[in-house]
This record gives C-alpha cells, sequence and structure tokens, in this order.
C-alpha cells in the first residue's frame, strides 16, 4: 500500500519533471554570495522575460565552499553546473586544462572589443575567451579625508610606503578608536596573501624567480613584510590576523581606519549611506609603491569574478546566453535602472567609464579604471607566470595559503618575520619540487 | 535446536547492518589505499603513475604533521576535561530542587541543536569577535583589554566552541546516571556523618563512572573528526597552531587538490583513529561489559 | 530529590543555576536578538541588547535570495529519509545483539562505531566518483544512503543499550502463554521498546540535520537542505551580523523546537547504557 503510493509518486514527479525539461533548460549557476552576484540572482525575473525557455538555478555559496564544490565538480567531471563563477585565477588554469568551453557564441551585439584589454587577456587563452567579465578590480588606497585634515596631510598624488607610514603614525588616535591604516591579515590565498603578494610587488619582488624558485627569502619581501607586520603592530586594529576583506570593510565603515589599501570594488560600499558611516568623507588614491619606479606603478592586483561553462555541461547553448546577458552592456544599464549608477558591477568594460552617467555617480570611477588599467597580470622575464598578487599555477592555491599562515603567525607575533619568510620559504620551495616546478 | 534457530535468526538479523557497513567501510577504503600510490591530482586526473609510498612519507614529513597531532590530542582531550568537568558541575546543579527546573533544562540543551557551523559562524562573528563580540565589549566594560581570540588562543578557542556543543551530551547523560543513584545510599552515607564531598568522592562519582566512560567513548568519536569548526574560524591557523590531523588531510584534497596525498593522509588518519580505538576499548571495554 | 531543603538554599541554587543556563544558551540568545537589528544596529558599539527597532528586514531579503522552504523541506526529507532507513536496519541488528548475544557481540558493536572514525574528507573523492558513476550526484536518495550509513553504529549501539534493558523474563512468560514470534514482539515487546526507539530516532534527526561535510559536497540544489542554505550566508560582501543571524535562526529553528518539545523523550534514551 505504501510502496505504491511511493511508486505513483515518484512517477508523477517524473512525469512533472519531464514535461518541464521539453518546454524549458534549466541552467543551473554556481556563483559566490557577493552582493554583485545576489543582484544578478535578484534579476532573474528580467532574464527569464527576455528567454522563456531558460530557467536559472542559483547555487549561491560562500567562496571557499564554492571554490571547494566547483573544483571537485569540473575535475571530476561531475557536470552539476552549467554556469560556474570563476577568477581570474582559475580561468587560465582550466582553459589550459581544457575543463571549460570557449565562448565563442555570446552574439554580435556582445562588442567583446569593449571589454578592458588586461582583463580580457586574463581571461583568454590562445586569444579566445574562455570566461567573461562579471565585475572586476583592482587595488586603491582608501583614506578619510576628514582625518587627513585634522592631521595636517595631504596624500600625494602617488603615495609612496614611507608617506603611508608617517600617515598612519599621525592619524592614528587609539583612544578616540580611530587606527591609522587597516590591511588584510586573515590567511589564504585569496585574503591576505592578495595583499601581500601585491605589496611585495610594490617592493619589486614576485613569488618565483624565471627558474620557479620561491623568493620569499629576497630584499622585496624582507621589506614588505617587516613594514606590513611594523604598521599593523603599531597602528593597526586588534585582532587584525583575522580581518579579511569584509572585517576591514566593517572597520573603515565604521570610521575606525585612516587608511586601507585593498580591492576597488571597496570603494562603492564606504561610499553607500546605508553600509557606511563615513560615505562622504572617503579619498581614494593609488596603490603606493616601495620602490623608485616599481612595476605596474604599484597597481599589482587584478582579479575578475567571470561567468564560464565546464566541458561538461549539456547546455551550452543557453549558458551562453546566459553569459551574453549578464555581463553585457544592457545588463549594467538594467542594474542602473533598478539600483542606481553607482552600484553596477565595475571594471569590466571601457565604454561604462565613458559613460558620464556612471563616472558623476561614481566618485571613484577614475581611480578604478586607472588602477586596471595599470595592473598587466602577463608573465615576464623574471616571472614566469601570469598573475600579479597570486601565481595562476594549480599548487599556488594550496602553497599561498600555507604561506599565508606564516605571515598570519607573523602578524599576531607568535613568530618573527624572519622566521616566517624562512618557513614560508621552505613551504613553497617543497611544494615546487613535489609540483616538478624545481628539478632537483 | 531451538537455540540453533535464534542463533541463525540472530545472524539473519544481523546481517543487513554488518553487511552495509562493511561495504561501507571497504569500499572507499579500498578506493583511498589504491589512490594513495598515485600520483593522483585533481588538475591531472588523466596521468595517475603509481609512485609506491611516496605520499606517505610526503605527507608524514610534512613540517605540521607533528604539530597536528599535537594539535588533535588537545582538542580531543581538552574538551573532553571540560565537557566530562563541566558536565558533572551542572548536572549536579539541576539535580537540585529550584525554581524553573524546565526551562533551565531547556537552556542547558540547546546548544546540542545547533549544527556545528552555525555554532561556529556565531562564536566567532558575535562572541570572539575582538571588536564587536560580546565577550570583548564585555571585558572592556571590566576594563580589562579584548581578547583576540581567533589569533592569539586559536586552539582554545576552537576547543571553546566545540565544548560549548558538547556540554549539554555530557550533562544529559550525567544527569541521568545521577538520577538512578538511590536517595537512601546518599542518606545512608549522611546519616553516618559522611560530608557532601566524601559523599561525592566515594559514593556519586563512582556510581557515574559508567556514564562518565560512554560520554567519553561517544565524543571521542565525533571529537578525532572536527573539521567544520576549524574551517569556519581559524582555519587552522595562525601558522599551524589549530590544525589537527582532519583539516590537515582536507587541506591536501581542497586547497592543494592533491588526491594522492590526501589519500595517504586518510589512511594515516585511519590508523591513528584506530590506535585510539584500541586504547579506549581496552580502557573502556571493562567498564562498558556488554 | 524530594528532599526538604532549606528556602534559602533553594533560592540560592535557583539563582546559580539560571546563571549557568542563561551563560549556555547566551549565544542562541544573542542570535536570535541580533537577527531582528540593522546592519548597522548588529556592530554598534557598545552593544544594544533589546533597546533597538525591532524589524523583520533581514528575513525578507533572505527569504527573496533563497527559497528558505526549498532547503527546510529537503533537510526534512534527508533527516527522516535516513532515520527511515536507520530503524529497518538497525532494529533488527540491535534485537538480535541484545537477545541472543555471543561472545563477539561487544566486538561487533565497537568495530561499528570504529567505522565513524574514518575521516570524511578522506574519502570525499572516492564517493563523489561513485555518485557520478550511480548518477547520485544531488540527489536525495544518495544522501538519504550516506547519511544513514554515518549514523547507523550510534543508532545501533542506542538501541542495543535500550534493548538490553527489556528483562529477557518477560518474553519467556510470554512464550509460556503460547504466544507466537509476532504476538510475542507486536504486543510485549514493541510497548517497551518505544520510548527507546522514539528517543534513537530523535537523536538520529538531530546528526542528520546538522550534518554538513556530506550535505554539502554532494549537492548542489535540488537536494540541499539547510547547511547548504547557511553557506550561502555566511560572510558575503559587507555587513552581514544581522542577515547571518537571521539565516542561522531559520537554519536551527525546527530542530531547536522539535528538540525542546521531545527533550524528556530524547533525554530518557540518550543514555547510551550508561546507567544500569
Amino acid at each position: 500500500m505504501r510502496f505504491s503510493m511511493l511508486t505513483t509518486g515518484a512517477a508523477a514527479l517524473l512525469a512533472v519533471g519531464a514535461s518541464a525539461a521539453q518546454a524549458q533548460t534549466t541552467l543551473t549557476i554556481g556563483t559566490v554570495n557577493n552582493s554583485d552576484m545576489i543582484r544578478m540572482q535578484g534579476l532573474t525575473p528580467e532574464f527569464e522575460k527576455a528567454h522563456p525557455d531558460i530557467k536559472l538555478n542559483w547555487v549561491t555559496l560562500e567562496e571557499n565552499i564554492l571554490r571547494q564544490r566547483v573544483t571537485t565538480d569540473i575535475a571530476t567531471g561531475g557536470g552539476q553546473f552549467d554556469v560556474m563563477t570563476i577568477g581570474t585565477y582559475e580561468a587560465p588554469i582550466w582553459a589550459k586544462q581544457e575543463w571549460l568551453k570557449p565562448l565563442d557564441g555570446l552574439g554580435d551585439d556582445y562588442d567583446v572589443d569593449d571589454l578592458i584589454p588586461a582583463i580580457r587577456s586574463a581571461l583568454s587563452n590562445d586569444d579566445k575567451l574562455y570566461a567573461a567579465p562579471f565585475y572586476a578590480e583592482s587595488v586603491l588606497t582608501l583614506y578619510r579625508k576628514d582625518l587627513f585634515e585634522k592631521a595636517g596631510l595631504t596624500m600625494p598624488e602617488k603615495p609612496t610606503w614611507d608617506f603611508i607610514a608617517e600617515a598612519a603614525e599621525k592619524v592614528t588616535d587609539k583612544e578616540a578608536g580611530v587606527y591609522g591604516i587597516c590591511l588584510r591579515g586573515k590567511p589564504g590565498w585569496g585574503e591576505n596573501m592578495a595583499f601581500l603578494g601585491n605589496m611585495a610587488r610594490e617592493f619589486g619582488a614576485n613569488y618565483f624567480d624565471a627558474d620557479w624558485k620561491p623568493q620569499f627569502e629576497s630584499e622585496g619581501w624582507k621589506k614588505a613584510v617587516t613594514l606590513y607586520v611594523d604598521l599593523m603592530t603599531k597602528y593597526g586594529p586588534p585582532g587584525a590576523a583575522s580581518n579579511g576583506f569584509n572585517e576591514n570593510l566593517q572597520l573603515f565603515g565604521q570610521g575606525k581606519c585612516g587608511m586601507w589599501m585593498d580591492a576597488s570594488v571597496a570603494a562603492s560600499f564606504v561610499t553607500d549611506p546605508k553600509q557606511s558611516q563615513v560615505p562622504d568623507q572617503v579619498g581614494f588614491a593609488p596603490a603606493p609603491c616601495g620602490v623608485e619606479g616599481c612595476p605596474n606603478d604599484g597597481f599589482n592586483w587584478l582579479w575578475a569574478w567571470s561567468l564560464a561553462i565546464p566541458n561538461s555541461s549539456q547546455k551550452a547553448e543557453a549558458a551562453q546566453a546566459f553569459i551574453a546577458w549578464a555581463t553585457s552592456k544592457e545588463y549594467l544599464e538594467l542594474v542602473a535602472e533598478k539600483e542606481g549608477w553607482a552600484n553596477v558591477p565595475p571594471g569590466t568594460r571601457t565604454s561604462l567609464y565613458e559613460n558620464e552617467n556612471y563616472t558623476k555617480a561614481a566618485p571613484f570611477a577614475d581611480a578604478t579604471l586607472n588602477a586596471i588599467q595599470h595592473a598587466d597580470p602577463s608573465p615576464t622575464d623574471d616571472k614566469p607566470y601570469y598573475g600579479l598578487q597570486f601565481a595562476a599555477i594549480p599548487e599556488f592555491q594550496g602553497l599561498g595559503t600555507a604561506v599565508g599562515q606564516q605571515m598570519a603567525a607573523a602578524l599576531s607575533g607568535s613568530t618573527t618575520v624572519e622566521q616566517a619568510l624562512s618557513q614560508a620559504q621552505a613551504i613553497a620551495t617543497r611544494e615546487m619540487t613535489r609540483g616538478g616546478y624545481i628539478k632537483n | 535446536m531451538a537455540t540453533l534457530h535464534t542463533k541463525n535468526a540472530a545472524r539473519a538479523m544481523m546481517a543487513p547492518a554488518v553487511i552495509v557497513l562493511l561495504i561501507w567501510m571497504i569500499v572507499p577504503l579500498a578506493m583511498t589505499l589504491y589512490f594513495s600510490t598515485l600520483n593522483y591530482t585533481l588538475y591531472n586526473p588523466f596521468s595517475t603513475p603509481f609512485v609506491g609510498f611516496e605520499n606517505y612519507s610526503y605527507f608524514l614529513n610534512d613540517p605540521t604533521f607533528l604539530a597536528a597531532l599535537a594539535n588533535t590530542l588537545v582538542l580531543v582531550l581538552g574538551v573532553l576535561a571540560i565537557t566530562v568537568g563541566g558536565g558533572i558541575l551542572i548536572a549536579l546543579l539541576l539535580d537540585q530542587d529550584f525554581y524553573g527546573v524546565n526551562i533551565v533544562r531547556l537552556l542547558v540543551i540547546a546548544p546540542f541543536f545547533v549544527m556545528p557551523t552555525v555554532a561556529a559562524l556565531v562564536w566567532k562573528n558575535m562572541m570572539m569577535n575582538p571588536v564587536y563580540g560580546v565577550i570583548g565589549q564585555f571585558l572592556q566594560a571590566l576594563g580589562i583589554a579584548p581578547i583576540d581570540w581567533m589569533t592569539d588562543v586559536p586552539l582554545l578557542s576552537i576547543v571553546i566552541i566545540v565544548a560549548w556543543q558538547w556540554l549539554p551530551f555530557a550533562t544529559l547523560i550525567l544527569l541521568t546516571a545521577l538520577q538512578s543513584l538511590s536517595m537512601d545510599q546518599k542518606e545512608a552515607a549522611e546519616m553516618d556523618g559522611a560530608g557532601a564531598l566524601s559523599i561525592f568522592w566515594y559514593i556519586t562519582l563512582p556510581h557515574m563512572s559508567r556514564a562518565i566512560t560512554v560520554v567519553i567513548l561517544i565524543q571521542t568519536i565525533f571529537l578525532l573528526s572536527i573539521y567544520a569548526e576549524i574551517l569556519v574560524t581559524t582555519q587552522g591557523g595562525p601558522g599551524s597552531q589549530s590544525t589537527n590531523i582532519t583539516y590537515l588531510v582536507a587541506q591536501q584534497a581542497t586547497s592543494y587538490g592533491d588526491i594522492g596525498a590526501a589519500s595517504a593522509g586518510g589512511i594515516v588518519a585511519v590508523i591513528l583513529a584506530n590506535i585510539v580505538a584500541i586504547f579506549l576499548v581496552r580502557l573502556i571495554g571493562k567498564n562498558l561489559d556488554a | 530529590m524530594a528532599r526538604n531543603v532549606s528556602p534559602g538554599r533553594k533560592i540560592g541554587t535557583t539563582v546559580l543555576a539560571w546563571f549557568v543556563g542563561l551563560v549556555i544558551f547566551f549565544p542562541i540568545l544573542w542570535t536570535f536578538l541580533t537577527s531582528f537589528k540593522t546592519e548597522l544596529q548588529a556592530i554598534s558599539i557598545p552593544p544594544v541588547f533589546v533597546g533597538f527597532d525591532w524589524t523583520l528586514e533581514n528575513y525578507q531579503t533572505i527569504q527573496t535570495q533563497s527559497n528558505y522552504l526549498h532547503f527546510m523541506m529537503n533537510s526534512i526529507y534527508l533527516s527522516l529519509g535516513s532515520t527511515a532507513l536507520g530503524l529497518i536496519v538497525a532494529v533488527p541488528a540491535a534485537w538480535a545483539m541484545a537477545f541472543s548475544p555471543t561472545k563477539r557481540t561487544k566486538d561487533v558493536l565497537l568495530w561499528m562505531l570504529s567505522t565513524k572514525m574514518l575521516p570524511a574528507v578522506g574519502v570525499l573523492i572516492p564517493v563523489y566518483l561513485m555518485f557520478i558513476r550511480f548518477g547520485l550526484l544531488d540527489s536525495r536518495l544518495g544522501l538519504i544512503v550516506v547519511l544513514f550509513l554515518i549514523n547507523l553504529p550510534i543508532i545501533v549501539w542506542m538501541l542495543y543499550t535500550y534493548f538490553k534493558e527489556i528483562p529477557g523474563e518477560i518474553l519467556e512468560a510470554a512464550r509460556m502463554d503460547g504466544a507466537n514470534l509476532r504476538k510475542e514482539i507486536t504486543q510485549v515487546l514493541a510497548p517497551m521498546a518505544v520510548p527507546g526507539i522514539a528517543s534513537t530516532v530523535l537523536l538520529n534527526v538531530i546528526l542528520s540535520w546538522n550534518e554538513a561535510f556530506w550535505t554539502l559536497n554532494l549537492t548542489t540544489s535540488n537536494a540541499a537542505p539547510l547547511t547548504a542554505f547557511i553557506a550561502s550566508f555566511s560572510s558575503p560582501q559587507g555587513n552581514f551580523y544581522a542577515k547571518l543571524s537571521a539565516a542561522s535562526m531559520l537554519a536551527i529553528a525546527p530542530i531547536l523546537i522539535v528538540g525542546w518539545f521531545s527533550q524528556k523523550q530524547l533525554v530518557r534514551g540518550l543514555t547510551f547504557g550508561a546507567v544500569k
């Protein structure tokens, strides 16, 4: 009796599923729970109205969990996703593995040439686009204009780390709960190492040299990490070793930070009165240099959250239609219409920065574009890998996180900078040897 | 005849449970054992040459391996100490007569129902955050500088979070045992002029020993494989100060994509767990005459 | 328990017990309160306790972002399904162990428990590959089977200790009266076993509800339970304490309420043979 009920139920379910499948294609989209993606999810009805034969099924997860899920799935050919949200770290590696479908059917009016060149090249392999950028970021110095004025400081057009150190000291007022500088400390290749990898570049040092030898004991890394630990210990907020992007965003938004160098998307949050208590007091400056003529003018950070189609997807055509929609100019206009121009996903299209509506609404527009245009992640003679704040090789994820743990230990004072860097060097050498980069 | 019949029936009744568990144990274990001898990474899943014991020597030579081993022990023993010690005290308290017994009982049992991930998120963000956390605010109100829990005492923080989750379990089992202690025994002892402490020491505690054994056994099984709480809070750091064996193995798989090393680590963890199991059974077996 | 104690002592105990209870409960209470604050109030310094403008905004935001009911239904399916399957397999096994014990019964029991010590993450890839092979990824059936397997040792153990307390003489007596096996089970033993089974069911439902490793790794959307729901609200960009609190309350409320209402039942059976 119960069994027959079950089978009837199952049959009914199957029947419903089958008839729905005939009429519609359902796309399963894996994405991170960042605000811009959540906004995109909220616009699902708009897409489904334009494409009545496609239904969107969102899987929104926290960044680390999403990354683990999609990596396991794509590497084992699980086929659970039709569209995956990946970054500039994954895109070149996965494209090389032939895990992604090239995006060659985005349509004629997509205007692929409008994509900012640095971003486009970061997501391409052999001139074929493998992931379409949803929003992109580089690094900016955010600072509090009111606090700088009070301390009698003016932010130079092109700050140096020496100036930053001086300013951090002057702005700090711990009695009033104001910390001169807030930086990432939470360990992870995409957390503190994104900042520190970028800072080391500002001191002229890379992760690996031309022979893939790790560089953590080089002069540049020593200077960068020593200054970082010194500044954060003296002028940073308590608990800095567990502060990531979010925690710093909270601190800055509450008026507790004098300066903050981080991803340029932070600019739109701290100027939003709904999320910040100091929306009108934020100034934007370029990333600082630690040495004369530092690479990329200090902008050593490039990241783009992007949409890609795994090879295992059976619904590539519908998936391309979705990606074309989500990364189009029309999508930007749609968001502008609903949420205002300041809230459109930044950093992907040149035309956005030529749009007066946007530049007027977003005081950070020029600074962001300038930063992204300078950040060139291509390999060079002394840097054999793609990427700036990361190295686009599969081993980097694990290695970067392990090194990030050492940096957090140095920041928390449980080891010295020297010890942490030599540990980092040992860890990295061990991994690179195992990965076959360093030949014995 | 009848006993043979029942014996066969008993075997038949046990068979499904034993068989499914055997399959669940052996199939993945065999695959893991096989993978542990291959150079198998997620980034090159089609070329997996045989490498013998290389993965094992790589995993065992990991500089964090010994630290992780020690952390695992501290984590298990620390949580056991807090939950058993605290459990006994709270059970003694709840065994008393007071107003609102039923409501207090509900309050004490509540953490047992909370998802480990939620527990970790709540503690990390709302309780232990040095700036916004309630504990920090409270300490600051008392004029004490807030503690940066996840950085300065990462392992202790995780011990506290996990102990909070398991305290209700220990308390409830110990309370049940306590309530089965006959009044007569206690009263007889009181008549003999024994003080509260000696009653506790010579009568109550021995009576609870079986319950304590059970708490230790069941909790150890869960505590050895703590993962979510670490992932959500410290991610094993700073350095490797809060990495346990499970987390170390997980990192090989999820962060490095190195299935060979993760499998070798998995096998090592299984061997270690079995050593603990044998130890536990020795220690506890006689107390648990089935 | 029913001893006479002086009123003074009773009041002292009351104060102490309530203090301990509230300290233990505080993180949940605080999460509950925070879930009704705005994001800026949630991180205000000094913290506000109840004197804020209560708002349902967070719950609304969460509902528009993800379909809570879908996740909750999956949690219900998974925990009930795996529990049902567990009972079908475990009741006979525990029964046999309790009423026809052999020399090896204890070894079998401890072996079963030891299978729980396998670190799940060590076998993730093998299990994932098997799930692909059998088409079980993101299916409720696949997860029900996995949850059933990981909890089976605990169910068997718990039922076994409970069954053991049923005196064998009752069986004998029933047999003497000419009861056949069926009658023996349905009329004599079942009524005695029900409380034990009930509390086993409760514990297993709780464990399945809260399992976060397999449920996260083996589902995407169709079968995703509340553990996946919470994973989409932990640390997004921007301020999130209030939203996280609301999501946390939504994830734990159903099981907390069920647990509270049935706690007497649960506690009665939650001895694992700890009490003779």
